[in-house]
């Protein structure tokens, strides 16, 4: 018999576990197995006392569906979980975890560093919405490292980005741009939809706050629109003076300082008791359950939307119809060594590859897949395509879409858990339309 | 609100509510290797219910500053001395796991001074598994991975926070890895492994005291709480089924419910 003595280890729950039931227990929902559905705008006081006490934050509690909901909580304090966060708030979709983010950070006359490369939608939202509410953004590109340092300003109130670049794939280096930004004492928010905390954690990495379209992977299916934001916890608001609506006395609660107060889980606190009160962006607890069922499945769907995008990797690497493709797993890519050490459980599903004839080409290769879904969405259980100059990136001019780094010759897809020889049937199919125009006009 | 003690700098919140000298004061002392921000969801009740609540941060730990105090001793005295310096000449404390240790300890050399006692997860003595205390002491955050495991019970470590979106294991980690782990965890727990007195401080507490236990707490089980209980004249027990040592956020309201009823009849506030 050994006389080793046993290490000890912490027996906290791991990730596939937290996946199906962290944030719930049974017990305390009349036993019910799956968490129920409130499909309630509010909740019943027990006295005028208890009402107070939860008006007051002297205690947790659930008032109205647009603060806060029991089914949304549990999706809440999953991802949390799950992020290695201290706290989440769910929202009615990932544009709306944006800018509520950007609404507790900011105040008219802030300024933020924002990465060039961006869901289309969320550039629009900091080259021309946030402007209207004084607030202003330079953007850098995401290799640029240096850049994010030389753009902050005196007022400026934190750095954002895509952890990858969407649609070209671009890696930000979070661990040296979460240097810069604390070193200048503004925190880094990253926005992980297309990695799930499944492929990376953000937090180990030096980000604040994490933000997800919980839409795509997270929810799987393509059933449900959702976002969230995930505080890290470990941002230090008091550190100097420039988050005041954080360190301050706030009038809208009695003069309470929510990083006094709350500490690690203040920015959050303050999001839902400010932002939610204020815009309303709330999740429905029918697509909270939705991604709650989306969730459960995480790390399965994930290993099979990885190991199925690399098969289309080495495809599309081979075939005559591609002029280029962009995925963190090829050798040649600019970001494979950090990659590597940001993406160790997988590089993610997302592809973009030029197509040989330009426009036309990829116009009738979109045309003609069967399979692959047209749309604009993404991390869908099936494989979807887009053609993002024409679609999802199509309200910017030519110098932006320079600037954001896209070509015309851009397909980007996202690759489903579907049999991978039938994703590849199917497109070929596409590539034989797509080369049918150029074939008539070199005739 | 910040304040001084000794010479160093001193954080309590105020649980958002002014500080006012008129109304009574209750002080609330954390465990080891935390801050005040383990008593969020106790404070603001007695905040906004007439009352001076102050969740303070211990020397060295969350906002406050100087090196943490080497001793349960040190700590009761910098408790009475908390006292002083707001200018209150007496107070109610609570106390969660070491702090119970501590406001025994204060309880006993002060009683002229302490007008009720609540101790959570407390006993009379809490000697440290010998690993967990080394890898504290030598700045392992596995220290805090192991408390945050021992720390919540099983209905716990699903989660279920009653503050919507909060996961209390991650942040009870953040909390306990906020500063130099071996200067506050190590620290505190070569002080809770070192004390022995709290038997005997026990039999000198002449104040009304409550212990709220629970029934899955691994590092002060019930049976050391009843036993520290015993000793104390009168000492009223709760326990909570299905929750373990981080009791006042794993059943926040159930802990609350108890301690403003105790607090209410034994000291009462200003108004009511």
């Amino acid at each position: 018999m050994s006389d080793k003595k046993k290490e000890l280890k912490p027996n906290t729950y791991k990730f596939d576990t937290l996946s199906l039931h962290a944030g719930y227990q049974p017990h305390k929902n009349a036993g019910s197995r799956q968490v129920p559905i409130y499909q309630t705008t509010s909740y019943l006081f027990d006295d005028v006392d208890h009402a107070a006490a939860l008006f007051n934050l002297e205690r947790g509690g659930h008032i109205y569906s647009r603060i806060s909901n029991p089914t949304v909580g549990v999706l809440e304090e999953r991802v949390a979980s799950l992020e290695g966060g201290t706290a989440a708030l769910a929202t009615s979709s990932g544009m709306s975890a944006i800018f509520l983010t950007v609404m507790t950070l900011c105040e008219a006359g802030d300024h933020l560093v924002v990465s060039s490369q961006l869901y289309g939608g969320t550039v629009n939202l900091f080259r021309l919405t946030l402007p209207k509410f004084g607030i202003k953004c330079t953007f850098v590109k995401p290799r640029d490292t240096e850049g994010f340092k030389k753009a902050i300003q005196k007022n400026t109130k934190g750095i954002f980005g895509e952890l990858v670049g969407n649609p070209g794939n671009e890696i930000m280096n979070m661990p040296e741009i979460a240097k810069i930004a604390h070193d200048a004492g503004i925190p880094l928010m990253v926005d992980a939809t297309y990695q799930t905390p499944y492929l990376c954690k953000p937090f180990e990495h030096g980000a604040d706050i994490v933000i997800h379209s919980l839409t795509k992977w997270m929810a799987g299916h393509g059933s449900s629109m959702a976002g969230i934001l995930v505080e890290g916890g470990k941002f230090d608001w008091m550190q100097n003076d420039k988050f005041p609506t954080m360190t301050k006395p706030y009038e809208g609660y009695h003069g309470l300082s929510f990083a006094e107060e709350f500490g690690p889980t203040a920015f959050t606190m303050k999001a839902r008791a400010e932002g939610m009160r204020d815009f309303g962006p709330c999740l429905s607890p029918q697509n909270a359950w939705n991604v709650l069922q989306g969730i459960e499945t995480l790390s399965v769907r994930m290993k099979k939307h990885c190991s199925n995008a690399e098969e289309m990797v080495k495809y599309l690497s081979n075939h005559e119809s591609v002029a280029w493709v962009s995925h963190p797993s090829v050798p040649d890519h600019p970001d494979h060594e950090l990659a590597k050490k940001l993406l160790p459980n997988g590089r993610g599903s997302m592809i973009a590859f030029g197509i040989k004839g330009g426009k036309d080409a990829g116009v009738a290769f979109i045309n003609n897949v069967k399979l692959a879904s047209h749309l604009a969405n993404v991390g869908d259980t099936r494989t979807l395509v887009i053609h993002p100059a024409s679609g999802t990136h199509s309200q910017m001019d030519e110098a932006t879409l320079k600037f954001a780094g896209l070509s015309h010759d851009m397909i980007r897809l996202s690759v489903g858990i579907e049999d991978i020889d039938d994703i590849k049937n199917d497109f070929e199919i596409g590539f034989r339309a797509a080369r049918k125009p150029r074939l008539v006009s070199n005739q | 609100m910040k304040f001084k003690v000794n010479g160093h700098e001193v954080f309590a919140s105020t649980g958002g509510r002014p500080f006012d000298k008129k109304k009574p004061l209750i002080i609330f002392v954390h465990g080891s290797g935390l801050t005040h921000m383990t008593w969020v969801l106790q404070t603001r009740y007695f905040a906004f219910h007439g009352y001076n609540s102050l969740a303070v941060d211990l020397p060295g730990h969350g906002l406050s500053s100087g090196k943490s105090l080497k001793s349960i001793e040190e700590m009761a005295d910098w408790v009475s001395s908390v006292i002083d310096a707001v200018g209150h000449k007496e107070a109610s404390l609570v106390g969660h796991s070491q702090g119970c240790l501590v406001t025994v300890e204060c309880a006993s050399r002060y009683p002229n001074k302490i007008k009720t006692l609540s101790l959570m997860g407390g006993a009379g003595a809490i000697p440290m598994n010998p690993e967990l205390l080394s890898l504290a002491e030598n700045n392992d955050p596995k220290a805090v991975d192991l408390m945050m495991d021992w720390a919540h019970g099983p209905a716990g470590h699903f989660g279920g926070h009653p503050v919507p979106g909060l996961y209390h294991i991650n942040t009870g980690t953040m909390l306990a890895k906020s500063r130099t782990i071996q200067n506050t965890l190590g620290v505190d727990f070569r002080a809770c492994d070192n004390y022995k007195n709290g038997f005997e401080a026990a039999k000198k507490i002449k104040c009304p005291t409550l212990s709220i236990l629970a029934t899955d707490d691994k590092m002060c089980p019930v049976k050391e709480g009843k036993k520290l209980a015993s000793l104390i004249d009168g000492s009223q027990v709760d326990i909570i089924d299905n929750c373990g040592h981080m009791m006042l956020l794993e059943e926040a309201d159930r802990v609350l419910t108890v301690l403003k009823k105790f607090i209410r009849t034994n000291y009462p506030p200003l108004s009511s």
